[in-house]
């Protein structure tokens, strides 16, 4: 819970880019237990209260390495937050800091709240409120972007299905408790076998939520998407008209970066992100050397391909390699210059004229399906939007688990009611409406973490 | 008008929070006078006739181990005792027992004639003489006064008290006393928030015209359990020996003769203005809220032992006679009952208990406290217990010590209070277990040790008990202590001496504490296997209770430290939240209505959003 100072917090607090190095911060308590829980420091100590640089490796829970890594100790007061404070610097990319910050929630601390560590510098006096103010202004101005419109509609049907959990679960406490309270009485009250059976449909409409967080790492951080076809196939033509309307609003996803080698399409909020444009940027005139090598790399990497074809000549030999390459992977074929006359036959191919932005509603279309296909939005609406809310549906989950536990070991009705209650006060969390247990963070939920 | 006395505490109104109040602040040494309008009625239990239950029980033996009466009194006074929800779970196991009602108004008045430094007097308080510093005494319908250091109203239902019974109305006190007419107004002149509640009690039957054979009886415990502390030896008692209760059922037959004549319930005509509690419905507005349910369950309890006169629960109504009567008729067992008092409704002026500090002391008027109904809440146990601490904390200031007060984690008493004066009420207040959300670790079985030190420190726990208390908590320790420290191997010695006891053999080495998690192994069952001493059930229930829901103890400790840190931080009490800007309109006037105590009870005000608590909490941190 987020009112709670004691708890020791985690996250990734460098920028969500491809970077030299990556930094995960752990600050309150237990930041030094937590570090040396799952770190192994080549000198094979233990972490030592005191401020020290360390060398070694981050190792997984079966105690495979996940990273060689330096680790900063700074023992309160000296730090950031004034708290102890851990820094695990990592060289590995966004993927390997994630699972380094999972591992640092599997060893007892929790996803920091935006912002949080700044807060917690102040509320341990570390900055006035002039700085704090200043640090919340410039995040505050970022926030308005696309993305988070798209995001709104989606987290209201999100919020609504969370409503309904916790208004099942608080039928069934009631249930348990008037049995509880009035025991005298003839309580019309669910039966256990009854009231377990509706914990499970409950954990089960979680576990479908979870789900989601998919999609909402995919709104986050977007989709990699190769684009790929032999030259002047048209590869160029259809990045330029992508790119052309949703120029001016691409510019903010969070813990995207654009350089030199990706352009990011926002798609209905969703961001692609196009791998490898250097490539298709080449100059038509030159001579493209790398071919099929580059697309290979681009393919590897991708996680939606592109494919491009002419279906104006018949196909060559380089398009049978590509046709080679994505089989079995989440492609669209495209059949290019719709508008000459067509010698090619592709099967569950979409017939475009990029010249003339032709079929481009389908391509779109297409595109959604393929991203969003598989999750079925209209029976699973909603999404879960980063490692906190994930986290806490997953603590719900846990506590609805260990309903049913408490149930099948035979425990009393004020045990699964314990257990029940949890459940609906964290998720009273995820919606920041429970105030009678949390205090919480006001304008301060608005900072990046790690500023 | 003259001065008829002086005294440190002046306590109006001697019901069970008024008694608890009054020997609260003599026993801590102040010089006290308990005030009632009848001395034949101190004590007086004008509704049913039990004390305890869920959440009830909880509050007795929690009075208990802070050093008040109400549980003494009652083992002394009851005639039938059962222990509830056995079946629920250890933290809601609730001791229930049926009063017999002169007896304990008897005893307990004998309880207060012999307590050093208080006066007991009958007299009817019209008004409170207050000036800039606080309070300055009492001044009474026969012109005297009384001066006073600290007040404690405790005026039940009494304050412009208006009976109801269908079509009759009459300024009364309930059970036919006299109602005080002139207090709230000298109260609202003075600027207290006044809200106007509504009770309600049943009809009393003569239990001579009653077919008991047509119902289901329902008798005590054979174990005859206690709710004090200092009888908590238990005894074997023979179960004729406690007066049974009986069951029956309402039936379409009375629901129809209600739903003929509801246009005569007052609550339905519009003759009650007051707000009755939900969870004491009147049998019309059940009938009405369920028409599906085709019965209602009825609950005879006899009133006492030496009268016929029986106590209908759950046949609460404030119809006519005439129509009371004929439902009644349609009862089994009830066919020929004779009404030997009518039940009525009541309603009465009570404070809005926002106005209230935890020390139930209020926040603009220093030196007077209220305590019971007259805060809005209902039952003997809710009043009691706020009786306690109101004469507690009127005590401690004028020794001049800090206030005694109990967090939610800590007791019942704890919730019930922070919820009035956090939360205020709608309704008359009655205590449920659900509202304590820490009540895996307040257990009525462990009362004594959460509270005892407490009420040690603060001089209300005598000698006896507290060298009763210790050899209870030093032997629990002891034996915990040897729970711990021996340790099992999974030798075949081990393993045989469980295959022996029937239990699952261990794999690891473990201490035999662990042991005791399992579902299959209480202390009687390996004792002597492991060589362990004797224990009697007292101790025996404190250590399998402590290590089979371990994991759940924990958890709640758990939660207790992290908010513990909230409560701790204190606001400071002339804090103007007018000079805290960002604050919202609503949460401003809330936190300057209420002027809560820490940052943890601003949490729990509703209306006061997270982003409101931060931006006081940044506030404080500024202006440190």
């Amino acid at each position: 819970m987020e009112i709670f100072q004691d708890e020791t917090i985690s996250a990734i607090a460098t920028a969500a880019a491809p970077a030299g190095i990556g930094v995960i911060r752990l600050s309150g308590e237990h930041a030094f237990d937590v570090a040396d829980s799952i770190f192994r420091s080549s000198t094979r100590r233990k972490i030592e209260r005191s401020r020290k640089i360390l060398h070694g490796h981050i190792l997984d829970s079966d105690g495979k390495v996940i990273d060689e890594v330096i680790l900063l100790t700074m023992p309160a007061p000296n730090s950031y937050t004034r708290e102890d404070v851990v820094e695990i610097q990592s060289h590995g990319g966004i993927t390997v800091l994630r699972r380094i910050m999972q591992r640092t929630f599997d060893a007892g601390s929790r996803p920091a709240q935006r912002g949080e560590f700044t807060k917690r510098a102040f509320l341990n006096g570390r900055l006035d409120l002039s700085q704090a103010q200043a640090v919340m202004d410039i995040v505050q101005a970022k926030t308005e972007t696309s993305l988070e419109r798209a995001q709104q509609n989606l987290e209201g049907k999100m919020s609504r299905r969370i409503r309904n959990i916790q208004a099942e679960l608080l039928e069934l406490l009631a249930n348990l408790e008037a049995l509880i309270d009035f025991p005298d009485e003839d309580v019309d009250a669910l039966p256990l076998n009854e009231i377990r059976t509706k914990i499970l449909e409950s954990k089960s409409e979680i576990e479908k939520i979870l789900e989601t967080a998919r999609d909402g790492k995919i709104l986050r951080e977007g989709v990699k998407v190769a684009l790929i076809g032999k030259p002047n196939v048209g590869k160029s033509s259809l990045l330029n008209l992508l790119l052309r309307e949703d120029r001016a609003i691409v510019t903010d996803i969070p813990g995207t970066t654009r350089d030199s080698i990706e352009e990011i399409v926002n798609l209905d909020g969703i961001p692609l992100v196009i791998i490898d444009t250097a490539g298709i940027r080449t100059p038509a005139d030159e001579v493209e050397q790398i071919g099929i090598e580059r697309a290979k790399k681009s393919i590897d990497q991708a996680e939606l391909i592109l494919a491009l074809f002419d279906g104006s000549k018949p196909l060559t030999h380089e398009d049978e390699e590509i046709l080679d390459l994505i089989q079995n992977r989440d492609a669209i074929k495209i059949l290019n210059k719709k508008d000459l006359p067509q010698v090619v036959d592709l099967p569950d191919s979409i017939q475009m004229s990029i010249k003339f932005g032709e079929g481009e509603e389908f391509l779109k279309k297409s595109i959604l399906q393929k991203i969003l296909g598989n999750s079925n939005r209209e029976e699973n609406p909603g999404f879960l939007r980063d490692a906190r809310e994930e986290n806490i549906m997953r603590q719900a989950q846990s506590e609805l688990e260990s309903a049913i536990q408490t149930i099948d070991r035979g425990l009393d009705a004020d045990f699964v009611s314990i257990n029940l209650r949890s459940a609906w006060e964290i998720l009273g969390e995820f919606l920041g409406e429970n105030v009678s247990e949390k205090v919480i963070d006001l304008i301060f939920e608005k900072f990046c973490v790690g500023k | 008008m003259f001065t008829a006395g002086e005294y440190d505490v002046i306590v109006i109104g001697a019901g069970h929070a008024g008694v608890e109040a009054a020997l609260a602040a003599a026993r801590m040494g102040c010089s006290t006078l308990l005030t009632t309008l009848s001395l034949e009625n101190l004590a007086m239990m004008p509704c049913n006739p039990s004390v305890g239950g869920p959440a009830k029980s909880h509050l007795v033996r929690e009075i208990d181990a802070l050093g008040g009466q109400m549980a003494l009194t009652a083992d002394e006074s009851c005639i039938q005792f059962r222990m509830l929800n056995t079946s629920k779970g250890p933290a809601v196991h609730s001791l229930r027992a049926q009063a017999d009602k002169k007896i304990y108004q008897r005893n307990m008045k004998r309880v207060c004639e012999n307590t050093e430094n208080l006066d007991l007097k009958q007299l009817l308080i019209e008004k409170i003489v207050m000036n800039d510093s606080g309070v300055e005494g009492v001044i009474t319908e026969t012109q005297e006064f009384f001066r006073a250091r600290k007040i404690i109203i405790a005026s039940g239902t009494y304050l412009r008290g208006r009976v109801i019974i269908g079509e009759t109305i009459f300024d009364s006190g309930p059970n036919g006393q006299r109602p005080a007419m002139k207090l709230s107004d000298c109260l609202k002149d003075l600027g207290l928030k006044i809200l106007r509640f509504k009770t309600g009690t049943p009809a009393r039957v003569d239990s001579r015209s009653l077919d008991f054979s047509k119902m289901e009886i329902q008798p005590g415990d054979p174990i005859l359990r206690s709710f004090s502390f200092m009888n908590s030896d238990s005894r074997l008692v023979e179960i004729e020996n406690q007066s049974p209760c009986y069951l029956t059922y309402t039936n379409e037959r009375t629901h129809e003769i209600i739903r003929k004549n509801i246009h005569r319930a007052p609550m339905a005509n519009g003759i009650i203005e007051g707000i009755g509690p939900r969870y004491c419905p009147s049998i019309e507005s059940k009938i009405l809220r369920f028409p599906d349910k085709s019965r209602h369950q009825l609950f005879l309890e006899p009133e006492g032992l030496g009268t016929t006169e029986f106590y209908v629960q759950g046949m609460s109504t404030s119809l006519p006679m005439d129509v009371q009567i004929d439902f009644l008729h349609t009862i089994a067992g009830l066919e020929n009952a004779r009404i030997m008092r009518a039940g009525y409704a009541i309603e009465y002026d009570c404070f809005d208990p926002l106005q209230l500090k935890p020390t139930l002391e209020f926040k603009n008027f220093a030196g007077l406290f209220s305590a019971g109904q007259s805060n809005g809440t209902s039952g003997y146990e809710e009043a009691a217990a706020q009786g306690l601490m109101a004469g507690i904390n009127a005590a401690l200031q004028i020794h001049k010590k800090d206030p005694l007060i109990l967090k939610r984690s800590d007791a019942y008493i704890g919730v019930l209070i922070d919820d009035l004066v956090t939360k205020g009420t709608n309704e008359p207040y009655r205590m449920m277990t659900s509202r304590a959300e820490y009540r895996l670790i307040l257990r009525q079985d462990n009362a004594d040790l959460r509270l005892t030190p407490l009420g040690r420190k603060i001089g209300l726990v005598s000698n006896d008990r507290w060298e009763k208390f210790c050899a209870k908590r030093d032997q629990i320790d002891e034996i915990t202590k040897i729970l711990d420290e021996k340790i099992l191997t999974p030798s075949k010695e081990t393993n045989s001496i469980l295959k022996s006891l029937e239990l699952d053999e261990i794999h690891a080495t473990l201490p035999l504490s662990e042991l005791l998690r399992r579902p299959d192994v209480t202390y009687e069952k390996i004792r002597s296997a492991f060589e362990l001493p004797e224990i009697d059930d007292e101790i025996r229930t404190q250590i399998e209770t402590q290590f089979f829901y371990s994991g759940y103890i924990e958890k709640q400790i758990e939660q207790v430290a992290k908010m513990e840190r909230l409560e701790d931080k204190l606001i400071p009490e002339n804090l103007d939240y007018n000079d805290v800007s960002n604050l919202r309109d609503e949460a401003r006037e809330k936190l300057i209505s209420i002027q809560p105590r820490s940052i943890g009870q601003a949490t729990r005000i509703s209306g006061v959003s997270p982003a409101d608590i931060s931006v006081l909490l940044i506030y404080l941190e500024s202006h440190k």
